[in-house]
């Protein structure tokens, strides 16, 4: 709104808004600040804010003892490349439906996000067993291939939608040329797409990431991402604030960043277009 | 542009991603359903026999199964209206100039992207814990015994951790969705001398119905299938307190390594959400024609 | 070398037949203008040609050669779209240079080729900007030089003025009619605009509901109008109808007369009437006269810009009597 707002007005926002921010991300920065203690500070009683003897500990701790590096790991390779995966099969797809559409197109792309809402529960038993007898219990494999279905709708979904604002005529031109099909999606639509393919990649990675009902059923230890490492400390004898803490921040940490980067891109992808 | 050279080139790109999609669907629904009319248990392999609907009997005649829907009932209601409350009035409030706009957005959509087991486990520990939470702490700073908020409370504190995690998902829709009010709209009605009250209940609610309607079909998707949260903080109980469908189905089946009982629960989750999806599901069916 | 050739060519999108069995053909170095009112089929002919859309049955050949089940890419046509369709992620240069490097040309030929179309388009300054930098007069001669180094066959135009204003159309139209002055290659341009037709023209072809009305040059169809359809599209001011008794009088039932062929006068004529609106344009004078006893729809005449006839006056038309249009019961020309 090009609108004049009173001084006064605009500072009453201002210190509602940033008490309101900064009481809903007090946890995640209590746990920041949390890493950095030792663990005696870390139960102390008053609690301290900052006045505390910065430590690094934790983190050198966590990941001496715990393997952590491997389930960092694991939570890379399940959250990338699932997405990777995802993305190879899903934009030719979305090429089909956003140029090619035909009678049915409408119906294909409602019928793969129904896929999406089926409750992961429903699925869970025969999902175990089938891993069970193939020996894809607790690998990367497995759960490369589930969150790679689980998403594939999304991934669809939104590159479809961007693909949709380029015009066609842009592709027919690029026809016109000489262009053959691999031509045109390579030096014409990807490039074009190129900040919807980004966005699309950045939001699947978040969401295999924080997955966590296919992570914490389909593995053990071996294949175990940060979700499910994580969840191991619930157990009373891991019950350490501050190595907990460290461990929370350096499972977190990259996600934050990763989802500041692509907000705006969020609505579009969480709501596949009902809202803009 | 249809052509058949391109309408065959795109049958064939399509086509992988809807036989793989085909088979996640088909195969393990089918065996779902298949297993949840078998008695079926994991520890006495080979017995399996046909059960017909015994285990449904079994599964809806279970006292635990009435916990489980009401605690699912709850948890999905409680988080949505604080989500949505919190939402629409976060939205408000973020939608006004103030300064350092960018920065508050950040801190507010921050939770979003924290794993459901890293913030079940802070919460359970750093802020509900009776002895060393912070909560314990305020209480005690202020004179009052402190609380035990999973022995006590145990679904509102899953409820509270969950919508921690959510409302900057309703937040951000729909701040979104207000943005993209005409504000000419809102100068009309102010010309037409409608006071701020009367602005908000005639031209942005009902602008902002769409987007919350999208926002409560999506969580409740989500929300029906929370899992990760009660496995961390309270395993489903103290007894059945805080068991939802979702963690009855698991627990019978990779706990107790009944499979047919299982199966048959996940055939009646697979119902309640299929009743929430089709409401969805029409919903951005019309958008995509607009 | 780009002679099109089109034999009962036939379109439909499903159970709609767009284009009924149709045949039709352009000669190498013409110009070549498809018009008619929106929803005609012009642009889907165009797109038959081009090889954008399928035909539903028929045959076209290109010099010669069945290009019927040939992708667009290898027809050896070039298109300018009505959006420009310029790719926005390149330069102005490696847009004109995309299809030559689609072509497989080494890149020192390509720039020579794309220098020497900028010259000649006056965009050599330009070479380096984003479409996005360039007015909308640049993007399109961006778009004619893409379409001009590929040398192609034929060049086809999906009416590709109408984005411009009024005064750059104007402009436009006189660079790419002198554009096919020098090429004289075949050009196939698509319009709804008759002015357009009218003046870019070798052969205007009429369409209408995917039917061919008349194919020709653009006076003869001015001239002798083979239908009513064709007689009131061709021409602007466009030409006055009347039914009735006045035309049983020439043994039609229906007459034709376009506005600069009739004559007013204040004291003498054949038909009178009142003036309605008058639009004085300073080069001509453009009045409507109502002449209630002749037709309900007022008669536009066509006169000279100082003439001294106001709203209200009564007036009196003579047509010229050799330039009277006749059509019968079905709007056939009569001769």
């Amino acid at each position: 709104m090009a609108r004049a707002v009173t001084p006064a007005h605009k500072a009453t926002v201002t210190f509602f808004a940033w008490a309101i921010g900064l009481l809903i991300f007090f946890p995640i920065l209590w746990t920041i600040l949390t890493s950095f203690k030792t663990e005696a500070e870390a139960i102390a009683s008053p609690p301290s804010f900052v006045g505390f003897d910065w430590t690094l500990e934790n983190y050198s701790t966590v990941m001496e003892r715990s393997n952590y590096f491997l389930h960092f790991l694991n939570s890379v390779v399940i959250s990338v490349g699932s997405t990777l995966i995802g993305l190879l099969i899903a934009i030719p797809a979305a090429w089909s439906m956003a140029f090619v559409p035909g009678k049915r197109t409408k119906d294909v792309l409602m019928w793969m996000l129904s896929t999406k809402m089926l409750p992961p529960v429903g699925v869970l038993i025969p999902i175990y067993l089938i891993f069970r007898d193939t020996g894809l219990l607790d690998t990367r494999t497995g759960l490369v291939i589930v969150l790679t279905l689980i998403n594939l709708p999304i991934i669809v979904w939104m590159l479809y939608t961007y693909f949709k604002e380029i015009p066609v005529d842009i592709l027919e031109a690029a026809r016109m040329d000489g262009a053959s099909l691999r031509a045109e999606i390579i030096y014409v639509l990807t490039p074009m797409a190129v900040p919807g393919i980004a966005s699309t990649l950045l939001l699947n990675i978040i969401l295999a990431w924080n997955e966590a009902f296919w992570t914490l059923n389909l593995t053990a230890a071996k294949a175990a991402p940060l979700t499910a490492f994580i969840a191991s400390y619930s157990s009373p004898e891991g019950l350490f604030y501050a190595k907990l803490s460290a461990a929370s921040t350096m499972a977190i940490a990259p996600i934050l960043v990763m989802g500041w980067f692509s907000q705006k891109q969020l609505v579009r992808g969480l709501t596949f277009g009902a809202v803009k | 542009m249809a052509t058949q050279h391109s309408k065959s080139a795109a049958r064939f790109m399509i086509s992988p991603a809807v036989l793989l999609l085909l088979g996640w669907m088909l195969i393990p629904l089918s065996l779902t359903l298949y297993f949840s009319f078998l008695r079926y248990n994991l520890l006495m392999p080979g017995t399996e026999e046909w059960a017909g609907l015994l285990n449904y009997r079994f599964f809806l005649t279970d006292p635990a199964f009435f916990d489980a829907i009401w605690n699912t009932l709850l948890l999905v209601g409680g988080v949505l209206v604080i989500t949505v409350v919190g939402g629409v009035l976060l939205a408000l409030l973020l939608d006004q100039p103030f300064w350092g706009q960018g920065i508050v957005r950040i801190l507010v959509i921050a939770p979003f992207f924290v794993m459901p087991t890293v913030s079940a486990l802070v919460w359970k520990n750093m802020f509900m814990n009776p002895v060393n939470g912070l909560f314990a702490f305020l209480a005690k700073a202020v004179g009052l015994e402190p609380f035990d908020f999973l022995a006590h409370a145990p679904l509102s504190s899953i409820i509270l951790i969950v919508a921690w995690g959510w409302l900057p998902f309703a937040t951000l829709i729909l701040l979104t969705a207000l943005q993209s009010l005409d504000s000419e709209q809102l100068e009309a009605a102010e010309m037409d001398g409608a006071s701020w009250m009367s602005r908000f209940f005639y031209i942005m609610l009902p602008h902002l119905a769409r987007a919350i309607t999208v926002v409560i079909l999506i969580q409740t998707i989500f929300l029906l299938s929370v899992f990760a949260e009660i496995l961390v903080t309270t395993n489903g109980g103290p007894g059945t307190a805080t068991t939802n469908l979702t963690f009855l189905v698991y627990a019978q089946s990779l706990l107790q390594f009944d499979v047919g009982a299982g199966s048959a629960g996940g055939v009646v989750a697979i119902i309640l959400a299929n009743i929430v999806a089709i409401f969805l599901m029409r919903m951005i069916g019309k958008n995509l024609d607009a | 070398m780009g002679r099109i050739v089109l034999e009962k060519v036939t379109k439909s999108f499903g159970d709609v037949n767009v284009i009924p069995p149709l045949d039709l053909a352009i000669e190498d170095g013409e110009f070549v203008v498809f018009v008619g009112p929106s929803g005609c089929g012009k642009s889907t002919l165009l797109r038959l040609i081009a090889g954008l859309e399928d035909v539903t049955s028929g045959r076209i050949t290109i010099d010669g050669r069945d290009a019927t089940e040939l992708p667009p890419a290898k027809r050896g046509l070039a298109m300018v779209f009505q959006s420009y369709a310029l790719y926005p992620h390149m330069s102005v240069r490696k847009n004109i240079s995309f299809p030559l490097k689609m072509a497989g040309l080494d890149p020192a030929e390509r720039n020579k080729r794309v220098e020497a179309a900028a010259k000649v388009l006056n965009l050599t300054d330009y070479l380096d900007r984003r479409p996005g930098q360039l007015s909308g007069g640049q993007r399109q001669r961006v778009a004619i030089g893409r379409a001009i180094v590929r040398e192609p066959a034929a060049f086809l135009f999906d009416e590709p003025l109408s984005n411009l204003d009024a005064a750059l159309r104007v402009n436009m139209r006189l660079e790419i009619s002198e554009l096919h002055n020098s090429l004289e290659t075949t050009m196939i341009y698509v319009t709804h605009d008759q002015v357009e037709a009218m003046t870019m023209a070798d052969k205007i072809v009429v369409l209408r509901a995917g039917h061919i009305e008349q194919v020709g040059s653009p006076l003869e169809l001015y001239r002798n109008p083979r239908n009513l359809f064709v007689a009131g599209f061709i021409g602007s001011p466009r030409m006055n109808f009347i039914s009735g008794a006045e035309a049983a009088k020439h043994e039609a039932a229906t007459i034709g007369i376009r506005p600069e062929h009739l004559a007013i006068s204040k004291t003498e004529g054949i038909w009178k009437g009142t003036v309605g609106v008058s639009e004085h344009l300073g080069s001509d004078t453009f009045l409507h006269v109502h002449a209630r006893e002749l037709t309900q729809e007022p008669i536009t005449v066509r006169s000279d810009g100082e003439i001294d006839i106001y709203h209200g006056d009564t007036v009196f038309l003579s047509p010229q009597e050799d330039k009277v249009h006749r059509f019968n019961q079905e709007g056939l020309r009569l001769s």
